[in-house]
């Protein structure tokens, strides 16, 4: 539901990037989102068509790199990602204890179309 | 031609929510973010604290909310020092907001600061205010699913409050899954089971709270 918010904060970093750097055209924005941020890709797509028009950021194409959390297990440790209801491991059944992932929230790259490629 | 950036897309709410901490610490205050699902009881509880701790230190209320002063009214018919802020489309209040309305309170007295978040468990755990403390409201009848359902806010959460105890016998709420729950994603996490209605379990809350106050403000005595 704050992909407004997201998308606002977004395109003020890319518009900066590409000031700094004299670049006249953003093509494509690579972004890793860990799952636990509840950030419907769509959503922010749809809100940065809109929000970006007029800057060095229009057009571009929003990749998003999804991070699953990670859990361990309490009973035998090994480590898992969530595939039921609670946190149960799949290999023994043992209960598991959020280890780590899936808060990620950053722009990773930009990519800009040049005559080389 | 691929350029490495690596920032972070909430930044600038971070670097403003820096700027808070900076202000309330200068100003003897510590922030504590109450963040709940709707109707959980964010306000009564922090009506029921202030009660509980008004002789002892002063408190400060910003409320949140989609639209309406009803809660704010409720604040200021006890003579509570409060700021509604009202966020239109918005889902949850971000740390420029918080920063607009600081110069409408007084400092100066040591003081606890509420700030009622908009009531939401999804887009409020991602955006820092300056708070000391994350508190997550949870209430029986809500059940006892929401550790596994909504698992974002309880991982940076300071304290749960599990509200509407007093409703435990006649809604169907597992209370080891809910504490499991919550120990898989933050496993020191207190929990103060609290009735706003009978009083029960204010106690231990409350001695808390002010605890935090005096990790905080060492040099002061409460």
């Amino acid at each position: 539901m704050h992909e407004l918010s997201v998308t606002e904060g977004l395109i003020k970093i890319v518009v900066e990037e590409a000031k700094i750097r004299n670049i006249q055209k953003v093509s494509r924005i690579n972004l890793v989102i860990g799952e636990l941020n509840s950030i419907i890709d769509e959503s922010v797509q749809f809100y940065y068509d809109i929000l970006s028009k007029g800057t060095a950021a229009a057009g571009a194409v929003l990749s998003f790199k999804k991070i699953a959390p990670e859990f361990s297990c309490r009973s035998c440790g090994s480590i898992f990602e969530r595939q039921s209801h609670a946190f149960i491991c799949p290999q023994c059944g043992g209960k598991g204890v959020i280890a780590s992932k899936g808060q990620e929230f950053y722009i990773e790259s930009i990519e800009v179309e040049t005559d080389e490629n | 031609m691929k350029i490495d950036v690596r920032r972070n897309i909430l930044e600038a709410n971070q670097g403003l929510a820096q700027e808070n901490v900076a202000f309330f610490k200068k100003n003897n205050v510590l922030v504590v973010n109450i963040m709940a699902a709707p109707g959980a009881g964010k306000t009564s509880t922090i009506l029921k604290s202030i009660e509980m701790l008004r002789d002892k230190i002063r408190f400060l209320v910003i409320e949140g909310d989609i639209a309406s002063r009803i809660d704010a009214e409720k604040m200021e018919n006890r003579g509570i020092p409060v700021v509604q802020i009202n966020t239109g489309h918005m889902c949850h209040l971000d740390a420029n907001m918080i920063k607009g309305v600081l110069d409408r309170f007084e400092y100066g007295q040591r003081s606890i600061l509420f700030i009622e978040n908009v009531g939401n468990l999804v887009c409020p755990a991602e955006f820092s205010l300056g708070e000391d403390l994350n508190v997550v409201i949870s209430s029986v009848p809500e059940g006892h699913d929401k550790p596994f359902k909504y698992p974002s806010i309880y991982l940076n959460a300071d304290a749960v409050i599990l509200n509407k105890m007093d409703t435990m016998g006649v809604i169907d709420f597992d209370k080891s899954l809910y504490y499991e729950g919550l120990s898989a994603l933050n496993s020191d996490l207190p929990v103060f089971e609290v009735s706003c209605k009978t009083g029960k379990g204010f106690q231990d809350w409350t001695e808390w709270l002010l605890d935090k106050y005096v990790e905080k403000f060492p040099h002061h005595v409460v």
